[in-house]
């Protein structure tokens, strides 16, 4: 009843058309509406016999309040709501196609019926009304026939992130993907795009017999497992020393270990330059204790490696330290009971119990330098990965969007394999420790022989850590980086001046624009993508439903898509009606919350895999709703992946570059593109104090969001004081 | 329903008080110029006409993908600076449209060659030479002789000393392999280039990236455009510009009106604006050292002075177009990118 309402409230009340002020401008309110055709609802438009084509999607809605009304039993009732949503959907996803900006969009209709002169906008507020209605028809129909158990909660959420899902990351990704199959005088065909594919240049193997490099694919391959399996290592270390050790200063180690997760891009690069370099002061001092002429060693492998680590084991890290802080140490404990030592228990019980967490940890390293645009950029010297050559395909002198879109399905196919392997790896076992039952104990120590290492490791990484940002606060008060060390506070002027003039206060620094732009858009999107994230993840552990797989890789294909690959996608796609979003702030948000996404998801998914079922049972047998289950029981339990979606898609959208970059426009610009014009100018100064602004705003953010979530209360021994931890175990 | 007859009749009324307003004035200008130059020139365009300014500021490759991704419903009205392959390919493509200035006349010859190329579609505003730049005390200190020409380059003592972008995705770079290919004939050009790849010490991806190596002490010598040099040098780097004694290529940097304009007026408005020496003559305020188009319009006495320059006759009709360059740069892929190293 609710949702015919909705849909009829789109067609008769809400504009039709987007409006040119943006999706927050209500400046149409009062400027003829509802009678200007810019801003006039469907309903008003019909009135002047005007898109008339767009009739049948208010009769539909018309129709199901008629049928609700009549109150047939639910299985009639589901079958016409799902008869008549479909139809909904899919007739406004057909007008929206078929009548462009100019006429048909479609050759062959123009062809067949003549040139037209209907032609329509994107779509707006009613036709957003009237389609999300029209879904939820659906999905409201299915479940009242039986789909999830008949409960209309999952079975609207499934529906709504699906069809985002479709329409946010399918659309657009197929847009693009087909480029490489358009043959040059029109029509389709499949050489094209066999000859590019197969071009030597993406798969030679020449490193491995001369001193030419390899191609392509072989490059961000190694690159990528590497990245992956070493930064899942050094997360763990991470993970262990703080939930397992009493080694000091582990506050101080974890919130070390964030910083590199919150730095700009470039920056980590420019700083390792000005460490390791021809003319870097370790290089050269190494160089001059030894006697050696100094090299460029650190451009190419060695040096992307190292400042992905340094980028991307964070990441590792917070996927890790739920997962090892949620291990019951009852199964530890037992172990230890049944005499094993504190090796064997290790090894037999807590690595076993580790595994999702490590496969989601490496899947993500992998996964992000795979798509790292920054970092192989500033430090790849001659050592070509797949994401640089993407951009450059698209940016370059070739300017080859089919070249592009073949390496980006290359590096879509090693994604699925990584992808595919991890689910092999992991297996149908069971990795619960999380239950109702009484869970008390305390996690062991760690065995001497993983303890050492682990702590050596961890220290030497967060010295070095120490020395990177030391040299990126540093560079931000000197006259000019590396070369002239004078103290100054220019740059912070240049971007950040304030002062206080006759109209009050006035922002004449050059960065504030894209600082509130950025600012703005990540705090909008931060809690979309937690929202969306989590509760797939939520549908995706603990719902039963058909092609769940392939929904789960739906959901991850936008992160493995390199940021490039997603910025002229979306330039393609949605700059057109029916969906017309560029020069938009939304379609930053968009891009945000659907390139996020997939770490909600990874986190959530590790968390609630963690959670007994039993739990959730409980209190669904209590007579609670799905949505109340979801609300009370699951939501306290996975405060740690509700934080870490937020945390890591504030900061991503603060530090995002390779999709920004096409998106920004002129009135939302951002602060990374921002940055990288610094960069390009020679102005290392204010693109360094910039950053370090940013850093600043991000960690409070963090603060913040750590605040609102609070910590997941678990009712173990000592857990409760929890500076006591030994007391308390004791 | 009745709830939607009442809100309709409000909506009615408010909206025979309000008529609707147009905002008058608007310009969208995508400037492939350094950040500092586009900030002035919205500034001045401002100030002088009162059109605001929306201004996105990205490299010509980046303006040149989004103009042609939004082909078929233009965001941008203009598109100023950037060197000028990108602006002829668009022109090929019809991407922008023809416009002649009645200020044609008062332009270099250079500037007005462009318009010609592009079937009048785009103009030249400024031009800047190509040679290289090296780092003087990195040279000092590793005993290296100073270089003068671009046979000096090839000589072994440069041996893994020199940086250069690759032509695939750079500008700068293809212009090089154009300069060469005119200056010496196809098959001497390649052989130069053979012999220059065993001193080059990486490809870069970005036209100016060698010249900030430079600057920073991680390469000797970059090659760049001249005025690329000069501004690294005047950043604070310990920089030297070299123009090549055997004489050398050119840049022009253009301007083009973009096909289906929203702001048609106020893009001519500008177009003539950028030409006008008064316009002109303050680009050294923001440190761009080229040679600018209009013939009254004076340069920077640091720019690199034409005049003095050995330059060739650039063929930017063939040499800007597509399928010349396809050829070009598959046989560098071919005959160079691929040697070992």
């Amino acid at each position: 009843m609710g949702i015919a309402l909705c849909a009829l409230a789109g067609v008769a009340l809400l504009p039709w058309y987007a409006i040119d002020d943006g999706f927050w401008g209500f400046g149409w309110v009062l400027t003829g509406f509802p009678l200007a055709s810019q801003s006039a609802p469907a309903l008003f438009l019909w009135a002047k016999a005007a898109n008339l084509w767009l009739l049948p999607a208010g009769l539909i809605a018309l129709a199901t309040l008629v049928v609700v009304l009549l109150r047939p039993s639910a299985a009639v009732l589901g079958r016409v709501l799902v008869v008549l949503g479909v139809a909904g959907m899919a007739y406004m996803l057909a007008q929206g196609f078929v009548f462009g900006l100019r006429g048909w969009s479609v050759a062959w209709l123009k062809d067949w019926l003549g040139e037209s002169e209907q032609r329509q906008l994107g779509m707006g507020y009613g036709a957003l009304v009237t389609g999300a209605s029209f879904l939820f028809l659906v999905t409201r129909g299915l479940a009242l026939r039986g789909l999830v158990a008949g409960d209309a909660f999952v079975a609207g959420s499934l529906g709504l992130v699906i069809a985002l899902t479709l329409l946010f990351i399918g659309l657009p990704v197929l847009q693009m993907l087909i480029i490489p199959f358009k043959a040059e005088g029109g029509g389709w065909s499949l050489a094209p795009f066999v000859t590019r594919l197969l071009d030597p240049k993406i798969w030679r193997l020449s490193c491995l017999s001369s001193g030419s490099g390899c191609g392509v694919a072989w490059n961000t391959l190694a690159l990528g497992i590497t990245v992956g399996l070493l930064s899942t290592l050094l997360g763990l270390a991470f993970a262990l020393v703080l939930t397992r050790t009493s080694v000091r200063f582990r506050g101080a180690i974890k919130s070390l270990s964030l910083l590199p997760i919150i730095t700009p891009p470039f920056v980590i690069g420019l700083s390792i330059i000005l460490l390791f370099g021809l003319s870097g002061n370790v290089t050269q001092f190494v160089a001059g204790q030894l006697g050696l002429e100094p090299t460029r060693w650190v451009y190419g492998f060695s040096g992307v490696l190292i400042a992905q680590l340094l980028s991307f084991t964070p990441i590792a890290f917070l996927v890790l330290i739920g997962v090892v802080e949620a291990i019951s140490p009852s199964l530890e404990e037992a172990a230890q009971t049944l005499r094993a030592g504190a090796w064997e228990t290790f090894r037999s019980v807590t690595w076993p119990l580790m595994r999702p967490g490590l496969a989601n940890a490496f899947l993500l390293g992998f996964i992000e330098s795979m798509a790292d645009f920054g970092n192989p950029l500033v430090l790849g010297g001659n050592f070509n990965v797949l994401s640089t050559e993407i951009f450059f395909s698209v940016v370059g002198a070739q300017n080859d969007q089919g070249q592009a879109a073949v390496l980006a399905i290359i590096l879509l196919a090693f994604t699925i394999g990584a992808f595919y392997l991890q689910q092999r790896w992991l297996g149908r076992r069971s990795y619960t420790s999380v239950s109702g039952k009484g869970d008390g104990g305390m996690h062991p120590p760690l065995p001497r022989r993983i303890a050492i290492p682990v702590v050596v490791i961890t220290t030497v990484w967060s010295v070095f850590t120490v020395v990177v940002y030391l040299m990126i606060f540093y560079g931000s008060f000197v006259q000019l980086w590396g070369r002239d060390n004078t103290l100054t506070l220019k740059h912070y002027i240049t971007g950040f001046a304030i002062s206080y003039g006759e109209f009050g206060l006035q922002w004449p620094g050059s960065a504030w624009n894209s600082f509130w732009t950025t600012l703005q858009i990540a705090s909008i999107s931060a809690p979309l993508t937690a929202a969306i994230g989590l509760i797939t993840a939520w549908l995706l552990t603990r719902q039963e439903f058909h092609g769940k797989r392939l929904f789960e890789f739906g959901t991850m294909l936008s992160f493995a898509i390199p940021g490039t690959v997603i910025g002229v996608s979306y330039i393609i796609a949605f700059n057109v009606p029916p969906i017309e979003l560029t020069g938009t702030a939304a379609i930053l948000v968009i891009c945000f919350v659907f390139r996020n996404m997939p770490v909600g998801v990874r986190s959530g998914i590790a968390s609630l895999s963690q959670i007994d079922k039993s739990l959730d049972e409980a209190s669904l047998t209590l007579g609670a709703s799905s949505w109340t289950t979801f609300r009370r029981i699951t939501l306290p339990l996975i405060r740690p992946a509700i934080l870490s979606a937020l945390v890591y898609s504030f900061v991503r959208s603060m530090t995002a570059i390779s999709a920004v970059i096409f998106l920004v426009s002129a009135k939302h610009d951002m602060a990374t593109s921002y940055i990288i014009g610094r960069v390009e100018n020679n102005e290392y100064g204010v693109a360094i104090a910039y950053s370090t602004v940013l850093i600043v705003v991000m960690l409070a953010a963090i603060g913040l969001f750590q605040w609102l979530v609070g910590t997941r209360r678990l009712g173990r021994r000592g857990m409760s004081q929890d500076s006591s931890m030994i007391a308390g175990g004791a | 329903m009745r709830r939607s007859t009442l809100s309709g009749l409000l909506a009615l009324m408010l909206g025979v008080v309000a008529a609707p307003s147009f905002a008058q004035g608007k310009l969208t200008l995508y400037c492939s110029s350094d950040e500092a130059w586009c900030q002035q020139a919205k500034r001045e365009f401002e100030k002088k006409t009162g059109i605001s300014v929306d201004l996105t500021r990205k490299s010509s490759g980046e303006t040149y993908a989004q103009v042609k991704a939004e082909s078929s419903n233009p965001k941008g009205d203009i598109w100023w600076g950037g060197t000028g392959d990108p602006h002829l390919q668009a022109a090929e493509e019809d991407l922008t449209q023809a416009y002649v200035s009645p200020t044609r006349d008062q332009l270099h010859d250079w500037a007005n060659r462009q318009a010609v190329a592009s079937k009048v579609r785009t103009v030249g505003i400024y031009s800047g030479a190509l040679g290289y730049g090296y780092n003087e005390e990195l040279l000092k200190k590793q005993g290296l002789p100073v270089p003068a020409c671009w046979k000096d380059l090839i000589k072994p003592v440069y041996k893994g000393k020199i940086q250069v972008a690759n032509p695939n995705s750079s500008g700068t770079s293809y212009t090089m392999l154009a300069t060469l290919v005119q200056m010496l004939g196809e098959k001497e050009a390649f052989d130069y280039m053979k012999a220059l790849h065993v001193n080059i010490n990486q490809y870069t991806k970005s036209g100016s990236a060698p010249i900030k190596a430079a600057g920073a002490g991680e390469t000797v010598i970059g090659i760049v455009f001249v005025h690329d040099a000069v501004a690294v040098a005047e950043a604070g780097f310990p920089i030297k510009s070299v123009v090549p004694c055997e004489g050398t290529g050119y840049e022009i940097g253009s301007m083009s009106i973009i096909k289906g304009a929203r702001n048609l007026e106020n893009a001519k408005k500008f177009y003539e604006f950028a030409l006008t020496p008064e316009f002109q003559n303050m680009a050294k305020d923001v440190k761009s050292f080229q040679v600018m188009s209009h013939k009254a319009a004076k340069s920077s006495p640091k720019a690199p002075d034409l005049a003095k320059i050995k330059l060739i006759n650039y063929d930017f009709v063939k040499y800007g177009s597509a399928a010349e360059r396809r050829r070009l740069l598959k046989k560098w892929d071919d005959e160079i990118g691929s040697l070992p190293r």
